[in-house]
């Protein structure tokens, strides 16, 4: 789904969002998001291959693993965290008061602009 | 030295499963696994979350499928070495294998099934100056013998099940028991965060909600840890040993240096045939291979388990013609003399 997803990705749609992702290295990378694919942020990076695979997702995005930990950089209409994603920040490393999960969090038009940088791998 | 016909690496779905398909072949199999139980992530991350798309099952709850899958394979009397990681392989002149975990296990098989997921769970280390000077001196991130800690104190820290259970287990051996957590709410089963409620109330566990394990202090053995809460306060707790318990996380491991074709921490396999690596006799199926199109389903894992048996037949069989049979046809024969089949219809005459 993720390799369809990032073809899909390639053509500009209608659709899509702006958002902007800065990796591990410190690269920022300004990428089309598509709102009507049901994904979230970290498949949006996986999509991008902009983490290593493996290094990502691990727990397929049940907020088990805080490998798609990302800090927030802009003031975008966020959802609120879920109790799940709360708890699971609360045991993560290098968390700040701008750390969401990536994989908690839909893709949707609210998002228009959004800046994350992706927390380090742990 | 263990002996055996496939070596499976990883004891989650896709490696349990190979034990059934190789066993419809006759073939022996043998499982590894660094963690202490079978069932791989399932297991290990979430045995009560449900999968809507096992062929078969509307929905299973992983912890479930496991027990099936146990269920299923047992009859051909698969062996496990289990919380032991494979550390190194050898391939002799006849083409076997000789693959030795970190506890210097050695296994001897004719093929390897490298079905190893995302790798091998190894614990979150929690980022505390000189934590690495302390490992193995008072610092532990497993609790395999719980005798260790009699009449010793303890300070554990965590918010899920582990921190949970062995907080409750150890108050009734550690001397004192110190459970420290970032917040006050705990994600576990009901019962545990009851449980350790009471105890707290009895005094036999020292709760230090919210708080964060940040210092470690002691001379040749830990003998203290700094405890920062949320305003920024610190406390020194006295202690003998330090369990961080902050889950466990995937890596690939020392089978990245097996000399296997590796792409995007995943091992090449040729999936026009049947699963095979760069090295002849060694697959891998699974989460832990790729291809073009590669899926990481359970469901994609259990047929090339099916295949890479059958390419591991005709290594062990060179030139046999192996004739497929149905299950319902052929019955299951195991090889601890069980047999299962389709029960035979009655026939009879009507008058």
């Amino acid at each position: 789904m993720l390799r369809k997803a990032g073809k899909m990705l390639l053509k500009k749609n209608k659709m899509d969002i702006n958002i902007k992702i800065t990796d591990r290295d410190g690269v920022t990378h300004e990428v089309q998001a598509p709102t009507d694919m049901n994904m979230n942020i970290m498949e949006l990076v996986r999509a991008y291959e902009l983490a290593p695979e493996g290094t990502i997702g691990i727990c397929g995005g049940m907020a088990m693993c805080a490998s798609c930990q990302c800090y927030v950089l802009n003031d975008v209409g966020l959802p609120e965290k879920g109790d799940d994603e709360e708890a699971m920040l609360s045991e993560a490393f290098h968390v700040k008061s701008n750390s969401r999960l990536g994989c908690q969090i839909h893709i949707t038009e609210a998002l228009e602009g959004l800046e994350v940088a992706l927390a380090p791998e742990s | 030295m263990i002996e055996t016909d496939i070596l499976i690496i990883g004891a989650g779905p896709t490696g349990l499963f190979a034990v059934f398909e190789a066993g419809l072949l006759k073939l022996r199999c043998h499982i590894i696994d660094a963690l202490p139980q079978a069932g791989g992530q399932l297991t290990e991350l979430y045995p009560k979350k449900p999968i809507f798309d096992i062929p078969g099952f509307p929905e299973v709850l992983a912890g479930d499928l496991v027990d099936n899958l146990m269920e299923q394979i047992k009859q051909f009397q698969p062996g496990f070495t289990l919380g032991e990681r494979a550390e190194t392989i050898e391939k002799l002149d006849d083409g076997t294998f000789i693959v030795t975990t970190d506890k210097g296990k050695k296994h001897h098989a004719n093929s390897i099934a490298i079905a190893g997921g995302l790798g091998s769970f190894e614990p979150r280390k929690p980022l505390i100056e000189d934590i690495g000077f302390y490992e193995n001196k008072g610092v532990k991130y497993f609790i395999k013998n719980p005798e260790k800690f009699r009449d010793k104190r303890v300070v554990i820290a965590g918010g899920g099940d582990s921190a949970l259970d062995w907080s409750i287990f150890l108050s009734n051996v550690a001397s004192e028991v110190t459970l420290v957590h970032r917040r006050n709410e705990f994600r576990g089963a009901l019962d545990s965060v009851e449980k350790v409620q009471e105890l707290k109330n009895q005094g036999k566990i020292r709760l230090i909600t919210p708080g964060e394990v940040v210092g470690l202090n002691g001379a040749e053995h830990l003998e203290s840890v700094d405890i920062e809460d949320d305003k920024g306060a610190h406390r020194k707790v006295e202690t003998d040993y330090f369990i961080p318990l902050f889950g466990l996380t995937p890596k690939l491991g020392p089978i990245a240096n097996w000399g296997l074709e590796i792409e995007k921490n995943a091992i090449k396999v040729n999936n026009a045939l049947d699963y095979q690596t760069n090295i002849p006799g060694i697959y891998a199926i699974g989460d832990v291979n790729t291809y073009p199109g590669k899926l990481k389903l359970i469901l994609c894992g259990f047929h090339e388990a099916t295949l890479m048996c059958q390419s591991v037949y005709q290594r062990m069989n060179p030139g046999k013609k192996y004739v497929m049979k149905y299950t319902t046809v052929s019955g299951v024969d195991g090889f601890d003399g069980t047999r299962k089949e389709a029960e035979k219809a009655v026939v009879k005459s009507i008058d």
